[in-house]
């Protein structure tokens, strides 16, 4: 073959048939050259019928091939289309196996013996087609697959996936999902936990492996393949099982030796690390251009963006605007400064500290996320109390934090480059002071779940914001006017501890000094008292502990271990005991702090006679309520069970007071000692429901309530992340007859959530509601609180925040 | 709880006392001061009432004690219109416990120890039955919840319904290889499953003529002599009935506690529009035929 194409364009994925279909378009010569017998292979192996995404949805799509989200099926049939139309040379079955040559003259030399010539070459081969094989012997068997097209294909066979992300999951869960098809699903797991993977994945995996439908082998690797059979290695030892079918899942990787000998560099030696690039995708071999996965963008639409992007340039384009430019240039104007859209990233860039470790491109979907706004000296950028939980990082001037609501001139100073809103990031509470410009500024708002896509891509990052917020904390903690400068040679020694729940950070006994601040989740303390361990206080998020040890020395007088899994600063006591020696007021407030703690020392010690009684019936009710998530709870509803009469006025009254839908649910749920945890919300500290809400619409209100606003898209993550099944999917009812002419005339169900019956015969409205999720929202806006307690008759029902609840001082208080 | 400066805070006690203890006996207080201000104000009067009214202190009396009634009455209501405000239907319950009692105390001094077959002391009659029958709620309302709650430990009811019904399809599944006579036995116990019952059923809790205790002696019966495949199946069902028994009393206590902690009501709240009614026609006619 003796024809020099202009371009050669390896790869048909999304990028690869982007560039051809564009290649195609302005009439280049041109050709595709494809190692299977169909386009987009990565795309065609999908599982069938799964939905392909569009993200990011800011993003315009500049290609000649069209992509918006839907099946896989819909999608590659756009793209078959797409490509005849647009005219694309495309070679299939043309697998590459060495590229030579430079730029003008490539020669690509194909698997069958052809050679292709091209003067550039766009290398968009993904990742995909190198999956990670299996090393184990036994791993090259006809049995072992390494992507599941339809998993309705398999009946009645013993099938392990290995792999404990995504596409693993994904798998294991289509070939279980009809039981009908009678698969026995293996998932294997090399690590503990699946944290690669979406939540989403993990909460429908773990339903589904306590239904029976899949078993999972975690921390287990394969060690043997044979015909019908697996060995595994588990932590318990090594076991074969029946196995008639391996799909290994266990990611890919760049094929960096094939590349590395067309001449291309990479970033580093890190298996992860990718080619280096130009700002025109051109390698470090001159002519041969690299997009899609392979540069690091996994998302279709980038991928599909730079193909086209390629070609222009490869033509000769050199003024080549960004697909965003025109949303960027929108966003960006009427700020003070004049600054093209690129100098405004590089400018962000540099002067916001959190985004220090951008790299362009990342900055551009950054920005398209966030807002840059600017305010004038002493305006308003958010008031106390207002919701909002988008962080903000300031790129020029300051601001200034009214620290005390009564005194607006008691201000702290954020300066360039910090952030500040993060409160609301972590915990969704509301905003907590009001923050004014203290110059004129600049400032950027990523909204919250830019900001947790940030953290979780850029270590950088991540780690920034975590440092401020544990000295924001610390200095809130001990107040007493401190300043950050005040702090800062205790920082210097701190150390931020991962506590594992059971943990202990300090051990009774044990001779330490060391201060711990709990910056999340919550802490339980313990003594022994003869011989047995009695649980004496809990420890919310927020407070600190070890402070008697570190003031007066001696060995450490109790237990504190994590009740749930929690993250602990530990501050060391030198620095902090002359911290105390410059604060007096520090050093009486830790010291009054202290005297009242002792006081429940006290008070245990003189009950030590009392034990087989109150206080071991106290700390098993205690133990109980920790075990049942009390530990992370900010309010929870509890039922004394020796007043309940079970007449369910709790639930009506939940109901009526919400649309006609009950929240709780009174019987179910874990009973100890008379104590009974209903299945209701608890208001976690750290809310598991908020995490992965596509419309933000789970917030926290102004008396720490986590509810639900009507922007709910009814989709359910909130409900598969919830650990305690509070959250219902559902659709409000129609509204029932008034309770009096209930009362008098006996029309429509009566007080509590209406039943099915009533509920179908009601006419239908014109136009159907959604469901969506319902939870307890603790009455919010209601003066009277929460209407299940106010409803009890007998006082069975209290609603409790653990750090009032769980102390042993209260017994003082019952017996007394 | 990480307490975000100035948040504005809901009003919030915990107070875990129950509806008798309540606010440390205020009603209770409040109640027997009432009755000591009624006994004093009839001692300093000498007992002089007479039968056909107009004294002070009678028309005093009865205003009280009727007011205290149509108030009491109105429990009915507060307990089912879940408003908005600041209210406590505990604190409801407790006054109405209290105040209720101390009417034993005011009413009786309003009848000035005149009784007589008319509808003045049938009202009186009417009254003090809602009083009796109240004071078996508060009875009820003090003793039984700990016997709900330890009979049900952390089953619900669905919870129990699913498991009778779980229950009667293994019993069917494994009834397939039985016999005609034995599948009858064992169908005895599959069509009636009589839970709840009726009112003195549930009153009383006596299922004596229950159709799976008897299915289940007899199936004992037949698996005493059944070999083979039969006597497998005969086996494996005494189980499953036996299991079936349990559950089903598990089921009937909670049903029977249930209904003694209802069955106050029926005689309390009819009675209660009884005494209504009786309580209008005594003011009427006080009135009227002065």
């Amino acid at each position: 073959m003796s024809e020099t194409f202009r371009i050669a364009i390896v790869g048909s994925g999304p990028s690869g048939l982007s560039a051809a279909a564009h290649a195609a378009t302005l009439g280049l010569s041109h050709i595709l050259l494809e190692k299977t017998d169909h386009l987009s292979d990565t795309i065609y192996r999908y599982q069938k019928g799964k939905h392909v995404m569009a993200t990011p949805a800011q993003l315009t799509l500049r290609a000649d091939c069209q992509f918006s989200a839907g099946k896989r099926e819909a999608v590659l049939e756009q793209w078959n289309a797409d490509a005849a139309e647009a005219g694309v040379n495309v070679r299939y079955n043309a697998e590459v196996k060495a590229i030579t040559g430079g730029r003008g003259d490539f020669s690509i030399a194909l698997t069958n013996g052809d050679t292709v010539r091209a003067e550039t070459i766009i290398l968009a081969i993904g990742t995909q087609g190198n999956p990670n094989l299996m090393r184990c012997e036994g791993g090259d068997l006809p049995h072992v697959q390494y992507s599941l097209d339809d998993p309705a294909a398999y009946i009645d066979e013993h099938i392990f996936v290995l792999g404990g992300g995504d596409a693993g999951i994904e798998n294991a869960l289509g070939l279980a999902a009809d039981a009908g098809q009678g698969n026995i699903v293996t998932l294997v797991n090399r690590s503990a936990d699946f944290a690669r993977a979406k939540e989403a994945n993990v909460k429908a995996l773990m339903q589904a492996r306590d239904n029976g439908r899949i078993q999972i082998l975690s921390e287990t690797s394969p060690s043997l393949v044979e015909p019908g059979w697996i060995t595994v290695d588990t932590p318990q030892g090594s076991a074969r099982h029946r196995c008639d079918r391996i799909i290994a899942r266990m990611g890919s990787s760049p094929p960096r030796k094939f590349v590395e000998a067309a001449g291309i560099a990479f970033t580093s030696d890190a298996p992860s690390a990718f080619p280096q690039l130009s700002a025109t995708f051109e390698s470090t071999t001159p002519g041969i251009y690299v997009i899609g996965a392979l540069a690091g963008y996994p998302l279709i639409k980038h991928c599909m963006n730079q193909g086209h992007d390629v070609v222009e340039y490869i033509n000769g384009a050199t003024d080549l605007k960004p697909a965003d430019e025109p949303i960027l240039e929108a966003k960006l104007s009427g700020l003070p400064g004049f600054r093209s859209v690129s100098e405004w990233l590089e400018f962000l860039r540099r002067e916001v500290e959190i985004l220090n470790g951008l790299s362009a491109l990342q900055m551009r979907e950054f920005l398209l996320d966030s807002e840059v706004r600017a305010f004038r000296a002493g305006e308003a950028i958010f008031q106390k109390n207002m919701i909002g939980s988008s962080l903000f990082g300031i790129a020029e001037g300051s601001v200034r934090v009214e620290i005390d609501p009564k005194n607006a001139n008691n201000t702290v100073t954020i300066g360039k480059g910090s952030i500040f809103g993060e409160v609301g990031l972590i915990s969704g509470r509301r905003r907590g002071a009001t923050v004014r410009a203290g110059e004129d500024c600049i400032v950027v708002e990523i909204p919250r779940t830019a900001a947790l896509k940030l953290m979780a891509q850029v270590a950088e990052a991540r780690e920034t914001v975590n440092r401020i917020t544990t000295e924001r904390q610390i200095l809130q903690i001990f107040k007493s006017g401190l300043a950050p400068s005040d702090l800062e040679e205790v920082l210097a020694g701190a150390e931020v501890m991962e506590v594992r729940p059971g943990k202990p950070i300090i051990t009774e006994g044990e001779l330490s000094d060391d201060l711990f601040v709990i910056r999340s989740g919550s802490m339980i303390v313990e003594k022994s008292v003869g011989g047995k361990q009695v649980f004496m206080s809990y420890v919310p998020a927020g407070s600190y502990s070890g402070e008697m040890a570190m003031i007066d020395g001696g060995p450490r007088s109790a237990t504190v271990k994590a009740a749930i899994r929690s993250q602990v600063v530990r501050l060391p006591a030198e620095p902090f005991r002359r911290l105390l020696a410059r604060k007096p007021e520090l050093d009486s407030k830790m010291r009054s702090d202290m005297a009242s703690r002792r006081q429940i020392n006290a008070f245990v010690e003189d009950q030590k006679d009392n034990f087989d009684g109150v206080v071991d019936m106290y700390s098993s009710v205690a133990k109980f309520l920790i075990d049942q998530g009390i530990g992370e709870a900010t309010d929870v509803l509890l039922i004394d069970e020796s007043l309940c009469v079970g007449c369910d006025n709790c639930e009506k009254a939940c109901a009526d007071s919400h649309d006609g839908l009950s929240r709780l649910n009174r019987e179910a749920g874990k009973t100890y000692a008379k104590i009974h945890v209903p299945t209701s919300c608890r208001h976690c500290e750290h809310p598991y429901c908020m995490t992965d809400c596509p419309p933000n619409a789970i917030q926290r209100g102004p008396d720490g309530e986590v509810f639900i606003s009507d922007a709910c898209i009814g989709c359910g993550n909130c409900q598969r992340n919830c650990p305690y099944d509070v959250i219902q999917m559902d659709k409000p009812p129609p509204e029932k007859p008034s309770l009096l002419s209930w009362m008098l005339f006996g029309k429509g169900p009566g007080p509590g959530e209406p039943d099915k019956a009533w509920r179908d015969k009601q006419p239908k409205p014109a136009v159907e509601k959604g469901k969506v999720a319902i939870k307890c929202d603790m009455c919010t806006g209601k003066a009277g609180g929460p209407a299940c307690v106010r409803a009890c008759p007998t006082g069975a029902a209290i609603r409790v925040s653990p750090e009032e609840f769980l102390s042993v001082a209260l017994l003082d208080r019952s017996s007394g | 709880m990480a307490s975000v400066g100035g948040q504005s805070q809901r009003r919030k006690r915990l107070t875990h006392e129950s509806f008798l203890r309540h606010h440390q006996f205020l009603f209770l207080k409040v109640a027997g001061a009432l009755c000591a201000v009624a006994i004093l104000a009839y001692l300093t009067q000498g007992g002089r009432l007479s039968p056909g009214g107009g004294t002070a202190l009678g028309y005093g009396l009865g205003t009280v004690a009727a007011g205290l009634i149509v108030w009491l009455a109105l429990l009915g209501i507060r307990k089912r219109a879940v408003t908005d405000g600041h209210y406590s239907l505990k604190a409801w319950v407790s006054a109405h416990v209290y105040l209720g009692l101390s009417l034993i105390v005011v009413a009786t001094l309003h009848t000035g120890f005149h009784f007589g077959w008319n509808v003045h002391t049938l009202a009186y009659g009417l009254m003090l039955v809602v009083i009796v029958s109240g004071a078996f709620g508060v009875w009820a309302y003090v003793t039984l919840p700990d016997r709900l709650s330890d009979n049900r430990g952390e089953t619900t009811r669905k919870q129990m319904l699913a498991e009778l019904q779980a229950l009667d399809e293994l019993i069917q599944d494994a009834a397939q290889p039985l016999d005609r006579q034995a599948a009858e036995v064992v169908r005895l116990s599959l069509e009636q499953t009589d839970i709840g019952g009726g009112f003195w059923r549930r009153m009383t809790g006596n299922y004596d003529n229950c159709a799976t205790a008897l299915a289940l002696r007899q199936v004992a019966a037949l698996a005493f002599d059944a070999r083979g495949a039969q006597g497998e199946a005969l086996k494996q069902i005494e189980v499953l009935l036996t299991r079936k028994a349990a559950a089903l009393a598990l089921a009937r206590r909670q049903i029977h506690i249930t209904a003694l902690l209802e069955a106050w009501l029926f005689v309390h709240v009819p009675a209660t529009f009884a005494l209504l009614a009786a309580l209008t026609a005594h003011i009427v006619s006080v009135f009227f035929y002065w």
